[in-house]
């Protein structure tokens, strides 16, 4: 298990359990995480789960693939930070993980 | 006035759901006109998915969306069901039993018997930027399409976005423009790469202006913009003169008019009965994702039952007091011939 912290826009902290194996949108829509929307439910094609990965735990999620950094592009206020969620695979190794949610997936 | 069309079966929504139910209703000699926001039939298979492998329907190991569209719009092909591309409807009410009219934004007047919402998560419409204060902005100076060119011609126009409808629309209105210029957050771009190519020849040839970054506010008076203030990716901050905004961010399911046909609905979704799949309007029905009772998964292969299901209530509906034979494809001479194998 891994735990998954998610920032809302007005600085509410929801903490939820992840499986390894299930990805960081799939853990937000189990747990009814509010702002990530994810309309197409983790095909990485519509944009509506994006989310600002901490600083600190940036190198530890890894690196935006090809097909990912192409639907950022339909996210508003993309950062350095920016990934989506559904991209993102829960392990062990991001145990404690911080993302921010933006305000509106739009 | 617009022409009336009168049929037995008005279908909203072209997705896989929408399409078999035209298979469905055609077994049983209803025919249909079907509906859809987008310019082509497959619903979300179309739009979100095209390329993407499904491995769920039955049958079929391994299918693309817009494989899954084509087979079944062969499948559908003995109906001869008449699409209306680009269309939403807005209005459906209800004049008596098997009475319904509907009519589209495009002016598309419905009379049909049997309504059929196919709908899935909604309507897609173009996604508006949260650009603070752009609702005052929308139909004067802000678009997210373009309907008529002429409308932008000797405008100073920006528009945002990489993909296919941004790079389309910058190079088809840069003739016509005043001023072009292209914003996107990167110097790459998920569009054909002719557009890509023809864009960039625009921009070295002084025809218009390519800029990386992204907006952060919009500046004017009275919905008539002037510029529009954009953090550049080098972190500078700048303005781009523009009367005219045109945001290609993709597009978004909204449930849409759907929620003003006076329909139960519950959190968004057509509450349906699990024999007839009847909205709480006699005569309306609701099939796939746009539905739901006890039990409701929201796969394709479900929504091709609820269309199997459906079909038998239109039928009595449109056919009041005859009897509804049950029938095998594979058996019935009357079924294949409707099926053109006969």
């Amino acid at each position: 298990m891994a735990k998954i912290t998610f920032i809302q826009h007005n600085g509410t902290e929801q903490t939820v359990d992840g499986i390894p194996g299930m990805t960081v949108m799939e853990a937000a829509i189990k747990n009814m995480v509010p702002g990530i929307d994810a309309d197409c439910g983790g095909a990485c094609a519509c944009a509506t789960c994006h989310v600002y990965v901490e600083a600190e735990w940036l190198d530890k999620v890894g690196k935006r693939a090809a097909m990912e950094e192409d639907m950022l592009d339909f996210a508003f206020d993309v950062k350095d930070s920016s990934r989506l969620s559904c991209q993102i695979k829960i392990s062990d190794a991001i145990n404690g993980l911080r993302v921010r949610v933006p305000e509106k997936q739009f | 006035m617009s022409e009336v069309i009168s049929t037995d079966a008005v279908i909203i929504g072209a997705g896989p759901c929408g399409l078999f139910a035209v298979f469905e209703l055609g077994l049983l000699d209803i025919k249909c006109h079907v509906v859809d926001i987008l310019d082509r039939a497959g619903g979300q298979c179309a739009e979100l998915y095209p390329e993407k492998p499904i491995y769920d329907i039955p049958a079929l190991p391994i299918v693309t969306g817009a494989e899954l569209t084509q087979r079944l719009l062969d499948q559908a092909k003995p109906f001869h069901p008449q699409f209306h591309f680009n269309q939403m409807v807005t209005e459906l009410i209800k004049h008596g039993d098997t009475d319904f009219e509907l009519r589209t934004d495009g002016g598309i007047i419905f009379r049909s018997k049997i309504v059929v919402i196919a709908a899935g998560g909604g309507s897609f419409q173009p996604k508006k930027p949260p650009i603070p204060g752009i609702d005052a902005y929308e139909g004067t100076s802000v678009f997210y399409s373009v309907k008529k060119m002429e409308t932008f011609r000797g405008k100073d126009i920006l528009i945002v976005g990489g993909g296919d409808s941004a790079l389309d629309w910058t190079n088809n209105l840069a003739p016509i423009a005043n001023s072009m210029t292209l914003l996107h957050r990167r110097d790459e771009f998920r569009a054909a790469p002719d557009s890509v190519k023809k864009m960039r020849e625009l921009v070295a040839a002084g025809k218009m202006q390519l800029k990386l970054g992204q907006v952060t506010g919009l500046t004017g008076a009275d919905g008539v913009l002037s510029s529009v203030q954009v953090k550049g990716n080098d972190g500078a901050a700048f303005d781009i003169q523009a009367n005219t905004l045109l945001p290609f961010f993709g597009l978004t399911m909204k449930l849409g008019p759907v929620a003003n046909w006076g329909l139960n609905l519950d959190e968004n979704l057509i509450p349906v009965d699990t024999e007839k799949f009847e909205s709480s309007t006699p005569g309306i029905f609701a099939i796939g994702d746009i539905n739901h009772y006890p039990g409701k998964l929201k796969l394709i292969l479900s929504g091709f039952h609820e269309a199997a299901l459906l079909a038998q209530q239109a039928f009595r509906y449109i056919n009041p007091g005859q009897r509804l034979l049950f029938q095998y494809t594979t058996s019935s001479t009357n079924l294949q011939k409707k099926l053109g194998v006969a």
